[in-house]
């Protein structure tokens, strides 16, 4: 099967019913997609596909036929990936950085379909789990991206 | 310079013929760029003359012709920055810009047991304050090898010399050589004296103690860091595992074995110690496979004895019940005055028993390992740990290799919080092992969540018991407490029955308060489940269950929880601004119940913490919403003597405060059955984004002796919450988590 992964075409083999994660992380060797779950309780995983966040721990290659898929390695490649990596680091907002791939991959997603989110939709879109527990730096990076003041208390 | 994992997964020199002469190793090695000292084939290795650990400059630094500077650290980097405070610290005295370090974790070796000059383990929140002295030794020794090597090109005296950031200058003559074009002779010479030389005067200090950029932010916002779940190396197979649904329990039969095994992909199917498992040319092949396999699990009595069979009938519901029942004042740790008198003589003695639960590390990097056996006999294994000799030590006795014969590597951890030790049941490297001698090629183990879950050694749980008294001048008279437990430490090393496990009681010792009469003790009960060390260890529910029966206290005689505290450090200046900087971080310190400007009911909570040498005052503000607590602000003051990077500091106390609110608001590892009921993050929560509270730090540098960073921001936490959530409602709350409990404002 051919699947588009961050603008390249692959001839994969896994069966269909494999999760896209480990298509990506195993067949094809890109490990920054990260398994966390395989519940889709924690976006670790999240990919975009047609620029849609997903989790690809319960995304079944089949379903992703034709797709266009964009991974965290090709992130900086976004010019809107591109942005929300540069406020990451600005805001220093990895700890293990283990989540932050999914992270910045929701982040890319909310912009692309929303420039100028209020704090309720950051709220609605910034769900992924972190144990480090960088929350408030997510929040203030994607506030500045949205070009917005973090609120007064 | 962020792309300091772009490292593609190291080739190792194993095989090589090894050539004991650096200099031939050198030339040998690497395309272009000088490897200096480390990357030494531990053979090599092992036939150079003993130093005292952190001295020899080799083994830690290498300084590439571009002048970067890249520096194995002896502790892992797990989110908490270590390794860009160990850019600070050695750059510093090095004279070299931090930010241009490659810094990752040192393979096992003597050189690198920093702590004391005896061991390492990264853990304790030790690693900067154990080490600070031994790496801006370190720093100044490599610094001083550089001026010697200039001296000798440049054809002057070494005092003539002085040095820039990254070069060495001569005044006199105007001219200078950079770091890149001397290491090749430096890194030669021999290491000078460590006493004879002179570190830099703090007033001096470019790097330590400024807000640093972490080295590391860049590789992980862009997927690019390595983790040990991410390594390769040619040749490898993927292994999943099932284990036995309760520890102890051995296989007996595999009812489909035949099948599986002849599953597309499916390479082999094995059965272990206490589980089966399944290698395959793919990971989401041999889950599937490991998953589908129809074990008839047995008491087979051949298993490890540090692995305590889980009972049957474990319940994590009747064992709170079992600990509280459990009679008798227990062993004495900590005592003072007469308490058994001064509850005797006093009005009215308020009696409370407080609960704490067993809880996961739910670190989000499932554990894994990769083991690969060499053609000439040695070993090599990539695994998440904070303590790489301990691992080789047990490595070594498990797979019949000489220790020296093994190489550690230690690969960024997806978060830690102490679940990286070496814990007997818990770690997947005795598979990794066991599998690849049976395949003949190298393997990596994955545990999934649910098997994570299932075999994650956990934070124990207490039950103590609290008796206290009030006297006239409306302070404390008597405090006398019992904790009925298991420490982790003595549930992982053994229990010695003539002393006690400091880190079961930690943070209900050592605290500051001067209360005239007061015995703190444990009642020791043996905890069926495995335990591990869990972020601040001791003090993650014991100066809950302190800070909050000293609420309680206040609350039997009228007095403010937090004037009380300020006088019961009455004459303790270092204590008493803390509290103090507390209340004003926060505003204005006010109680409550009050009415915010939302409309909101809400009301304050303060606690106080000692943990790991430093000092932490923790207010939360808290409102109900839908019968459920939320935190809205948490404010916190951490004395931690001095510091090395303060954005670094705040940052580890944000991630403290969240792992906290975690504890207190959501988590529990509940058993029934001998089983745990949560097998992943649907049925054990773990706080989400929307249960953050905003957080305001503020560092005191006291000047006492560095304290850790990594763990003292939660302690305080969980009883700053309740406290105010106590306040809030109007009724005492004594166990955790918050969600087993419906609220009214």
């Amino acid at each position: 099967m051919k699947l588009q992964i961050n603008d390249q075409d692959f001839e994969v083999t896994s069966s269909g019913d494999t999760p896209l994660l480990w298509v990506i992380r195993d067949e094809l060797g890109m490990t920054g997609t990260k398994y966390g779950c395989g519940i889709a309780q924690c976006g670790a995983c999240s990919v975009l596909v047609d620029g849609v966040v997903t989790r690809s721990c319960v995304t079944t290659l089949d379903s992703v036929e034709g797709s266009r898929i964009t991974t965290i390695e090709a992130i900086e490649k976004d010019e809107i990936g591109r942005r929300v990596v540069e406020k990451w680091v600005q805001h220093q907002v990895p700890q293990c950085g283990y989540c932050q791939s999914g992270q910045v991959m929701a982040a890319t997603s909310l912009l692309k379909e929303n420039p100028d989110p209020s704090d309720d939709d950051i709220a609605a879109a910034m769900i992924n789990l972190c144990r480090c527990g960088t929350y408030n730096a997510i929040r203030t990076a994607v506030l500045d991206l949205a070009g917005k003041q973090e609120a007064k208390l | 310079m962020n792309d300091i994992f772009r490292f593609e997964t190291p080739e190792f020199p194993g095989d090589k013929p090894v050539n004991v002469s650096r200099r031939g190793f050198l030339r040998a090695s690497a395309a272009g760029a000088l490897v200096l000292g480390f990357g030494l084939p531990i053979r090599a290795r092992a036939q150079t003359p003993a130093m005292a650990a952190g001295t020899r400059v080799p083994a830690f630094l290498e300084i590439r012709p571009d002048n970067t500077v890249r520096l194995l650290s002896p502790f892992a980097e797990g989110g908490q920055g270590v390794f860009t405070a160990m850019a600070q610290i050695v750059g510093e005295e090095l004279d070299a810009d931090p930010a241009g370090f490659l810094v990752e974790t040192a393979p096992a070796g003597g050189d690198y047991l920093v702590i004391n000059g005896k061991m390492r383990i990264t853990g304790g929140s030790m690693s900067v304050r154990s080490s600070y002295e031994t790496m801006r030794r370190l720093g100044a020794l490599a610094r001083a090898m550089l001026i010697r090597a200039a001296a000798e090109r440049l054809g002057v005296p070494a005092g003539e010399l002085t040095t820039e950031p990254g070069k060495v200058v001569h005044a006199g003559s105007g001219r200078s050589l950079s770091y890149g074009e001397l290491a090749g002779d430096a890194l030669d010479l021999p290491v000078p004296d460590p006493a004879g030389v002179a570190l830099r005067d703090p007033s001096e200090f470019r790097w330590i103690g400024q807000p640093m950029a972490r080295l590391d932010a860049h590789a992980k916002s862009t997927g690019q860091a390595v983790f040990s779940i991410d390594c390769k190396v040619e040749g490898m197979l993927h292994a999943a595992v099932q284990h036995a649904p309760r520890l102890g329990l051995g296989v007996g039969t595999i009812r489909n074995e035949a099948e599986i095994a002849a599953m597309d992909g499916v390479d082999s199917v094995h059965a272990l110690p206490g589980a089966v498992t399944v290698v395959a040319e793919r990971w989401w092949v041999a889950k599937t496979a490991a998953e589908a396999l129809d074990v008839e699990w047995a008491e087979t009595g051949d298993l490890d004895p540090r692995w305590r069979p889980m009972p049957a009938d474990f319940s994590t519901e009747a064992y709170a019940e079992q600990l509280a029942a459990q009679p008798g004042d227990g062993q004495q740790a900590e005592a003072q005055g007469d308490v058994a008198a001064a509850l005797g003589q006093a009005g009215q003695v308020i009696e409370a028993t407080y609960h704490s639960q067993l809880l996961h590390h739910a670190q989000l990097e499932p554990p894994s390992a990769l083991a690969r056996f060499n053609q000439d006999g040695s070993l090599d294994v990539w695994l998440p740990n904070q303590a790489p000799e301990q691992f080789r030590a047990d490595i070594a006795g498990l797979a019949g290799v000489e220790a020296d014969r093994i190489n550690i590597h230690s690969p960024l951890l997806g978060g830690f919080f102490g679940r990286h030790f070496l814990y007997p049941s818990a770690n997947p490297y005795p598979q990794a092992i066991a599998l690849a001698r049976a395949v003949k090629r190298p393997v990596k183990v994955i545990w999934s969540r649910e098997e994570e879950f299932l075999r994650d050694p956990l934070r124990p749980m207490a039950a103590v018991r609290f008796r206290g008294a009030m006297g006239q001048d409306g302070l404390p008279v008597a405090l006398d407490a019992v904790s009925i437990c298991e420490g982790p430490t003595e549930a992982i090393n053994g229990r010695d029955p003539d002393k006690l496990d400091p880190t079961a009681l930690e943070g209900l010792t050592s605290k500051p308060y001067a209360i005239p009469n007061r015995r703190i003790a444990q009642n020791y009960a043996q905890s069926p489940a495995m335990l591990a060390y869990w972020r601040s260890v001791g003090n993650s529910m014991n100066d809950f269950f302190y800070e909050t029966f000293l609420d309680e206290l206040a609350d039997s005689a009228g007095q403010d929880p937090y004037e009380m505290r300020m006088k019961l450090l009455d004459g303790n200046a270092r204590l008493t601004t803390l509290l103090q900087a507390a209340g004003e971080l926060c505003g204005g310190w006010k109680r409550g119940p009050f009415t915010a400007e939302d409309g909101s009911r809400r009301a304050r909570g303060v606690a106080m913490a000692s943990p790991f040498g430093s000092q932490t005052a923790a207010i939360a503000e808290v409102s109900i919403r839908d019968g459920e607590v939320v935190v809205h602000d948490v404010w916190q003051v951490i004395d931690p003597g001095s510091i090395v990077n303060p954005a670094i500091v705040e940052a580890q106390v944000g991630s403290a405060v969240a792992l906290g609110l975690s504890q207190v608001l959501l988590e529990e590892a509940v058993y029934e059955n001998g089983q745990p009921v949560a097998r992943n993050f649907d049925a054990y929560p773990i706080l989400p984004p929307e249960r953050m509270a905003r957080v305001h730090v503020r560092i005191i540098e006291s000047g006492a002796p560095m304290g850790g960073i990594g763990e003292p921001g939660l302690p305080a936490v969980p009883p700053a919450v309740v406290n105010a959530v106590s306040t809030l409602t109007g009724r005492r709350i004594r166990s955790m988590p918050l969600s087993r409990q419906e609220f009214k404002a």
